[in-house]
């Protein structure tokens, strides 16, 4: 039932980089894994890096828990099979699969298959799709994949994600596939904490910026003072400390808190997929962290982005992209020389992910420094009335790394900004209280902006203008109906909503079924929020009402209004929230009612 | 902030009012300059300032300030609820996440070795809370001990709700001990919370039986030199309804604190400091102090550690 194998070509085993060493060696321990034993893989190996890649129609996966060592310090991972990533899953499209996953687990345990098409049943999300895994027990997961791409699945329940359920999916098309490589490989991108979870929230509660170690000092003050004067110093934070809010505000965790993995390997534990020099790699990657937007590039290799979230769009080459918790694309590199590296910064710029991709095990290609954290423009908390204003904000902390395009990102922005201005947000009631810290009257429209810390960096960086789904929109029909929902929060008190409204006080959202209607996303906050709609595509479109791309999570960057079509044709109740998981956790979370 | 402050004064007695207004706008005088010292200036005069007057396009928080044609946020729901109706799992399987769980911490702010004209004592200040987000139960509790005896306790019980964006309210019972004086208590109700250009600002009036009234007021800003190394500069007024000889407590102004602290956060949850305070004591208070053969003035040195889990 279960064939091993692995994606890659078969490696010399001396060389396979998932027996790392020492701290680099961060992952599993096989050894002392009870899965690993019942099993019968070899003791005292380090099972990281590349995980095992299951295919066939059936499956068993087995929750339990697993000791791992990222950082020095010993700590209990929740894996799959005793691994980390979990198995990748080769799935062929139009196959029924049947996945019997078994809890091992003291607590209650669930798979979501995100991105999968399937009744909502299946879809694994407790108290929503199913009544969860109980200790002990197996559930029987059985749907047709009406689909192909790069997908993955994770726990739905509590932090497990966090603590390691994760893994690729990946769905052979049932026709030969459009996307022509000579090699593959997965590259799945996630975040580490030795902290337990539930206490790094509990930290954040007491303090919103607990881990954000690049707040803005009297120095920096000072610096900007003696550098533009003491006006242009003052008014580059004055609109930002009369609103309490920081514009250094990029990430809820940093490197204070996080290790960042890439295929479950450490940056010094340097995943390594191989390849021969002229070969066309395709690179299936996919953010599977719990709470990190990775920037990721390879140096020395434009990305021809082929696939997002699964869907094939139309190719567009790029130096670098963003992506955030659950977003996957899919990349055709054409690497010539014998080593790259891949480079994966977070958002913040406190750390990174970092892999190799190397004509032979153990080469390696230098790393980039990591770019200076650059701070919110003012469109990025006021929308498009930010925009000429946006100019001095931009400056300080940009246009390192000898580019000099410094003060000119903000301005630069403005005028892309620019373009939303005119539309009026209309807020909801609730918006109006302790929930809610922000809200943003006059949003922007910005597909074409890369966001914060990529605009100007003298890269061409992917937009979500740039995507387009080969072969258009799957429902020719207009939108029937509109709604308009805001995404709001409270970074002192770290609350989190829908509408100023958390998940625990919330209605569901009702889509009638068969309808096609326009979804409007309106963010009121300062963070750009992946915003993932189980059980159905989001179809993005232009502010003009083009259709743009196929996507199961959008990313809405700060004050910006996206809007996306739905064909509302999967009935029951299903999960809409934001990825960051410590963001849908605190309620920026709401259920869907198809019926 | 004076608008926060407003709101909140038809919850006083009117006694109260005059008082709290006129020392507040008295503190807040006093504290541009600290802004000014830091990257969180307090360019108070917007009229100097072009580029930001048309506050249109962002929405300054207004608490509470409802818009007209503000949305139904249940307005999507075609009448359908969570955990009820069709495709819906029983209400014991709902889906709980952690915007219903209840949060705690215990954070002292001054735990503290004191000097001051030859004497030295011990003094502590802090606070627990349990709740959620919006609701929490406070335990305050602020001191000071010498000689191994605690020579002067307040401690206060509160229902901190979340009132606004940044602002919340307290209600609850206040009790004082003092060494050698009788017990009082008092019920107290006050706002706390976060001022434009990050000032944290606590006022609480109190009442007591026999008509007494008391009203405390602190405000504190953190300068951040470096990432971890910080100033914090604090002022502390307290002002009373009326005399209270036993206690050392003449009725207006009673006495004022200033404090400059300067803290280095080993981690976010340990972070030893050292600092000065100045505390001057006023009108009847101060005539108590100097028939006790007390100081009216003082300048104290101080050192501990702030913590918190």
């Amino acid at each position: 039932m279960k064939h091993h194998t692995k994606l890659a070509l078969p490696l010399p085993l001396a060389s396979r980089r998932r027996f790392v060493q020492g701290l680099a060696a961060g992952g599993v321990l096989a050894g002392l894994s009870p899965f690993a034993q019942a099993t019968g893989m070899p003791p005292n190996r380090l099972n990281t890096g590349t995980a095992q890649i299951l295919k066939g129609t059936e499956f068993y996966l087995e929750i339990g828990e697993s000791p791992v060592n990222f950082t020095g310090k010993p700590r209990i991972a929740t894996t799959i099979n005793g691994s980390l990533p979990a198995p990748t899953l080769r799935w062929r499209e139009g196959e029924t699969v049947t996945i019997r996953v078994k809890n091992s687990l003291r607590e209650t345990t669930s798979i979501h298959w995100h991105g999968i098409i399937l009744p909502f049943e299946m879809d694994g999300v407790p108290g929503i799709s199913f009544t969860g895994i109980a200790p002990g027990e197996t559930f029987v997961y059985r749907f047709k994949l009406r689909q192909s791409g790069t997908y993955w699945y994770h726990s739905h329940s509590g932090m497990q994600e966090a603590k390691g359920v994760y893994g690729a999916i990946i769905i052979d098309p049932a026709e030969a596939d459009s996307i022509r490589a000579d090699r593959e490989h997965v590259v799945l991108l996630s975040d580490w904490t030795d902290e337990d979870p539930m206490r790094v929230l509990a930290k954040l509660k007491m303090q919103g910026d607990y881990y954000n170690y690049n707040r803005p000092t009297a120095v920096d003050f000072f610096q900007d003072a003696s550098r533009m004067g003491l006006k242009a110093a003052l008014d580059k934070r004055g609109m930002w400390n009369e609103m309490r809010m920081s514009p250094a505000d990029l990430a809820d965790l940093s490197a204070d808190a996080l290790t960042y993995l890439m295929n479950g390997a450490t940056p010094s534990g340097n995943w390594t997929g191989l390849f021969r020099p002229g070969e066309r790699v395709r690179l299936r990657l996919i953010n599977g962290a719990a709470h990190t937007f990775y920037d990721v590039r390879i140096p020395g290799l434009g990305l021809t982005i082929v696939q997002a979230d699964g869907v094939n769009v139309e190719p567009v080459t790029v130096d670098e992209f963003r992506f955030g918790p659950g977003e996957t694309y899919d990349v055709l590199v054409e690497p010539k020389d014998e080593a790259y590296t891949i480079y994966a910064q977070a958002m913040d710029r406190t750390g990174y992910a970092r892999g190799t991709l190397a004509a032979r095990a153990g080469l390696e290609a230098p790393v980039p420094a990591l770019d200076a954290p650059e701070w919110l423009a003012m469109a990025d908390m006021m929308g498009a009335t930010g925009a000429g204003e946006a100019g001095p904000a931009g400056g300080h902390h940009g246009g390192t790394g000898g580019t000099g395009h410094g003060g000119t990102h903000g301005m630069d922005h403005g005028a892309m900004a620019g373009k939303g201005a005119g539309r009026q947000a209309r807020h909801a009631k609730t918006e109006y209280g302790a929930s809610t810290d922000m809200r943003v009257d006059m949003p922007r429209d910005n597909l074409d902006d890369p966001g914060v810390g990529l605009r100007k960096n003298g890269r061409r960086v992917l937009t979500l203008s740039q995507l387009h789904t080969i072969g258009g929109a799957m429902d020719p029909r207009g939108a029937e109906r509109e709604i308009e929902l805001h995404l709001t929060g409270n970074m002192e008190r770290y609350a989190w909503s829908f509408d100023g409204v958390e998940y625990g006080k919330s209605t569901p959202v009702h889509f009638r079924y068969g309808e096609r209607l326009r979804v409007i996303l309106h963010n009121d906050t300062m963070m750009t929020h992946p915003m993932h709609l189980h059980g159905m595509w989001s179809e993005l479109e232009t502010p003009e009402g083009r259709f743009q791309a196929r996507r199961h999570t959008i990313p809405v960057q700060p004050a910006q209004r996206i809007s996306f079509l739905v064909t509302a044709d999967a009935l029951g109740r299903w999960a809409w929230h934001c990825h960051l998981m410590l963001h849908m956790d605190m309620g920026m979370f709401r259920e869907v009612v198809v019926a | 902030m004076t608008i926060n402050l407003i709101l909140s004064i038809p919850y006083m007695n009117h006694h109260l009012k005059k008082v709290l207004l006129a020392s507040f706008v008295a503190m807040l005088g006093g504290m541009p300059a600290l802004a000014l010292a830091q990257g969180h200036a307090g360019h108070t005069d917007h009229s100097g300032h072009p580029d930001h007057s048309p506050h249109a396009g962002h929405a300054p928080e207004k608490e509470g300030h409802v818009k007209h044609d503000a949305r139904d946020p249940d307005a999507y729901s075609g009448s359908y609820v969570r955990n009820a109706g069709q495709f819906s799992l029983p209400p014991y399987d709902a889906l709980l996440m952690s915007d219903t769980h209840n949060f705690g911490s215990i954070e002292f702010d001054r735990f503290e070795y004191v000097r001051a004209q030859g004497k030295e004592w011990g003094a502590y200040e802090g606070e627990a809370w349990y709740g959620n987000t919006y609701d929490r139960i406070v335990l305050k509790a602020e001191g000071e001990a010498a000689g191994g005896k605690l020579e002067h306790a307040e401690t206060q019980l509160l229902w901190r709700h979340a009132a606004f964006a940044f602002w919340d309210t307290e209600l609850g019972v206040r009790f004082d001990h003092d060494e050698g004086a009788p017990n009082r208590e008092w019920l107290a109700f006050g706002i706390k919370g976060l001022a434009p250009y990050w000032f944290e600002v606590d006022a609480t009036a109190y009442v007591g039986p026999s008509g007494r009234t008391a009203l405390g007021l602190s405000v504190e800003y953190d300068i951040l030199l470096t990432q971890k190394l910080y100033l914090r500069p604090e002022v502390e007024v307290n002002l009373y309804g009326k005399n209270d000889e036993r206690r050392g407590i003449g009725s207006g102004l009673a006495d004022v604190t200033t404090g400059l602290r300067l803290k280095y956060e080993i981690t976010r949850q340990f972070v030893p400091y050292l600092g000065v305070e100045w505390s001057g004591k006023f009108g009847k208070t101060a005539d108590y102090a100097q028939a006790a053969n007390e100081s009216r003035r003082q300048t104290r040195f101080v050192a501990g550690l702030s913590f918190r889990f």
